[in-house]
Order: structure tokens, then sequence, then C-alpha cells
């Protein structure tokens, strides 16, 4: 499974470059994590405005984003 | 609790944001605060720059409790929400830097992006220049951004790091609770405070902080910006962002229409002049500043109220940068532009071109 880390990036990157990830992978799993509250809002939007299932997990205190289509 | 978190996540909890801000804002200037200036980040800080004796002009200084109440409203939603994180080391100086030539290009507009939506509001059509501007800026920042610009990523650091702009202005507010915007006369020592001009005319204290401490709140939690509205739109086609803006000048207009705060035209409005290049390119600046530093200066000072030091190192370079602006003579007045105005955009300009050329990922 493909899986990027954003931790720490500064808006727009996190959404950005999980936009970039997921037009690449056009469908199948993909998971981002963050550790920010803001990022994770972001990319949720954009995942489910693209058809993508979104599901929170944590992991070590950070944020995992499971992106499933 | 997490339906909280959902709804000012949502549509309705942007919509709403933007309302109360634009509301407000215009409710601001109905209390005393500068016309079309109920709320303007840039111009306050600038205010507060003055205040503590970083720059002479004596029409601008006060400790505007606003800001403050910025800060602090989200610092108490991030650490409700347990979204408090102290942070930093993301390229701070070039941070600074940013945040002074952003101060600096909307000291030449006269606004930040928000007052130049609460200009337009008002019916001041220079502020359309000025929204061109920010909006060419930030498309200059997305095309780096799309070519793999980045100031690379944070660190979680000492928890005590991101406590220092809060405490700060706790600091501010103790001062301007301790001489209550009065100017002793002769007195040499800061805080000064204005008692002429737009620095004079200030809505009640505590009305002020009270009305930050909502907008700082709800920004926090719905992430309101205005230049992420623009880039959004630009970048991914996402119009969650601008709808906030949106409404917020709905807000605000309508806000204006009760109040009669409203006047059509270009000639003559409060606190702006009518030189339309410089209007265009100091905005130009300032959105290419904010959207290469990941947030207008509204979402710095809420980022900052998270624990992000690298925002409060924005926000210090704004300070510094309008103590520049005004004793070099970049800061434009109603009267016009400054005879250092345009040159200091065109540098500000070259400057945010080979930070967005040059800081690249490696990837």
């Amino acid at each position: 499974m493909e899986r990027i880390d954003v931790k720490g990036l500064s808006c727009p990157q996190p959404a950005f470059d999980t936009k970039k990830m997921l037009d690449k992978l056009g469908k199948g799993e993909l998971e981002v994590l963050t550790d920010s509250g803001t990022a994770r809002d972001n990319i949720v939007r954009l995942a489910k405005k693209n058809g993508w299932e979104a599901e929170i997990a944590e992991e070590n205190g950070d944020i995992l984003i499971k992106l499933k289509k | 609790m997490t339906l909280l978190k959902n709804f000012f996540g949502s549509k309705k909890g942007m919509i709403i944001t933007g309302l109360v801000i634009g509301i407000f804002a215009a409710l601001l200037q109905k209390l005393g605060n500068p016309a079309n200036m109920g709320i303007c980040v840039a111009c306050m800080e600038r205010d507060i720059a003055g205040a503590l004796g970083f720059h002479r002009a004596e029409v601008v200084q006060y400790i505007r409790p606003e800001i403050i109440g910025f800060v602090l409203g989200s610092l108490i939603a991030a650490l409700l929400f347990r979204e408090f994180k102290s942070r930093g080391g993301s390229a701070p100086v070039v941070r600074f830097m940013l945040g002074f030539f952003a101060m600096v290009g909307a000291l030449v507009f006269l606004g930040c992006p928000w007052r130049a939506l609460l200009r337009l509001a008002g019916g001041d059509l220079n502020a359309i220049l000025g929204i061109a501007g920010l909006a060419v800026g930030v498309g200059i920042g997305v095309g780096f951004i799309k070519s793999g610009y980045s100031l690379g990523a944070n660190k979680k650091t000492f928890g005590f790091a991101g406590w220092i702009l809060p405490i700060i202005m706790i600091a501010l507010l103790i001062l301007l609770l301790v001489f209550q915007g009065r100017d002793l006369e002769g007195r040499s020592l800061a805080p000064f405070f204005s008692k002429t001009g737009p620095g004079s005319m200030r809505a009640p204290i505590l009305i002020s902080l009270a009305i930050a401490l909502v907008v700082g709140f709800l920004a926090q939690r719905s992430r309101f910006c205005t230049m992420g509205a623009v880039r959004d739109v630009i970048l991914m086609k996402d119009m969650h962002l601008m709808i906030g803006v949106i409404a917020l000048v709905i807000g605000a207009f309508a806000t204006n229409l009760i109040f009669s705060q409203f006047k059509l035209g270009f000639d003559g409005q409060p606190i702006s002049h009518t030189n339309h290049l410089w209007n265009f390119g100091g905005m130009l600046l300032s959105g290419l500043a904010f959207a290469l530093a990941g947030g207008c200066p509204g979402r710095q000072l809420f980022l900052s109220g998270e624990g992000d030091g690298d925002a409060a190192i924005f926000v210090f370079g704004m300070i510094v940068g309008a103590g520049f602006a005004h004793n070099f003579g970049a800061a434009s007045s109603g009267t016009g532009v400054g005879p250092w105005g345009p040159g200091s955009v065109i540098v500000g300009i070259i400057f945010c071109l080979i930070i967005g050329l040059t800081m690249r990922s490696k990837a």
C-alpha cells in the first residue's frame, strides 16, 4: 500500500501532495500521515470530493488517514 | 465535542465564520474603529508596532485588542479541541522576511486581505485593484507550489516555545489595560497612543477583545484563510475557503447598509488612495508572500495561537516590516503612495521570486 508522510508541512502542501498521489493512483488505497488537524480536514474533504472513502486512525500520536477507492 | 468539531469543518461552519467576521468588523467600525477597518490584521499590527515605538507615525499608534483576541481565541479553541502543539523550525528567517515584505505590500495598498474585503463591502472600489493584485500574487505563488516550492517541514518542539506569542499577547493586554489607551502628557516612554488619526479611533477595549476572541475561536476551528481561499480555487478548484470569504463580504456589506456606512466610489474613500498601479502592486507582493508562507496574516495569528512558532515569526516579521515601512516612507497614506513605496514593493517582489525559485523540496 502506498503511504505518504506530510507531517509538519505548511498549507497547501499536505492536501496538494495527497491530490497528486490520488491522481497518480486513480484507485486503490493510500495512507497519509499528518500531525495537523487542518491538514486532516483538508485532505479528507479533498478525497471525498474525488470519490475516495476516508477513515481516520491514530499512529504514535499522529493522524493516519486511510483513503480507499 | 465531535459533533461540534465536524460542524466547524463543514460548509455551514465556514459560512458562519465568514458572516461573523464581516458583521462584527462592520459593527466595530460603528463602535469606533476606523472606517472600513473594523478588522485589519496588517493595520492593527502596524498600530501595535507604533504603540511600542517601532515607528514614529503618531497617527497610527495603539495596542489593538483585536490582535490579542485573535491569538488568544485561537489558543482557547486549540486547547479545548486538543490541537495545541508547539512546533517550529521550518525556514524561520525566510518566514520572517516574508512577513516583513507582506506588511510592506499591505501598507502600500493600505490593508491586509481582510481589509481589502471590508473596503469592498464599504463601497471602496480601489479595493478591486488590491484584490486583483492579491489574486495575481497568489497565482504566482501557486505556480511555485506546483513546481515543487516548499519551506520544509516543521518539527515538534518543547512545549513552552509554542506559548511565547500567546504570552506576549497577554503582556500587551496588560499594558493596554494599565494605560487604557491614554497617552499621558509628555510621556517619553512606550506605549504610545495616537491622539488623532486612525490610531485614535477605537471601539471599546472589552468589546473589541470579546469579538476578537470569538473570531479567533471560530477561525481556528474552521481554518478560515483569505489567501488560502484564492489559492485553493486556483490550485485545486476547491471553493471551501472561498465560501467563507464571500460570506465575510456579504455580512459586512449588509451591516454597512444598516449602519449607513456604505459609500460607493474611488475618490474620497477612508484611509485609501487612488493610485491603481500601486494598489495592485502592493497587494501582489502581499499575496505572493502570504502564498509562500502558507497563510494570510489572520491565519498566521491563528496558527500562532495553536503553538506554531514559524507563524509567530511571520507575525514578528510583519511588525518589524511595519516599523520599516513607516520609518522609511514606504507606507502609503490617504494622500497617496509614500516616496519609497514603489521601490520597496519591487525589492519585495524580487525577494519573493528568489525564495520561490530557490526553496525546493528534494523530491
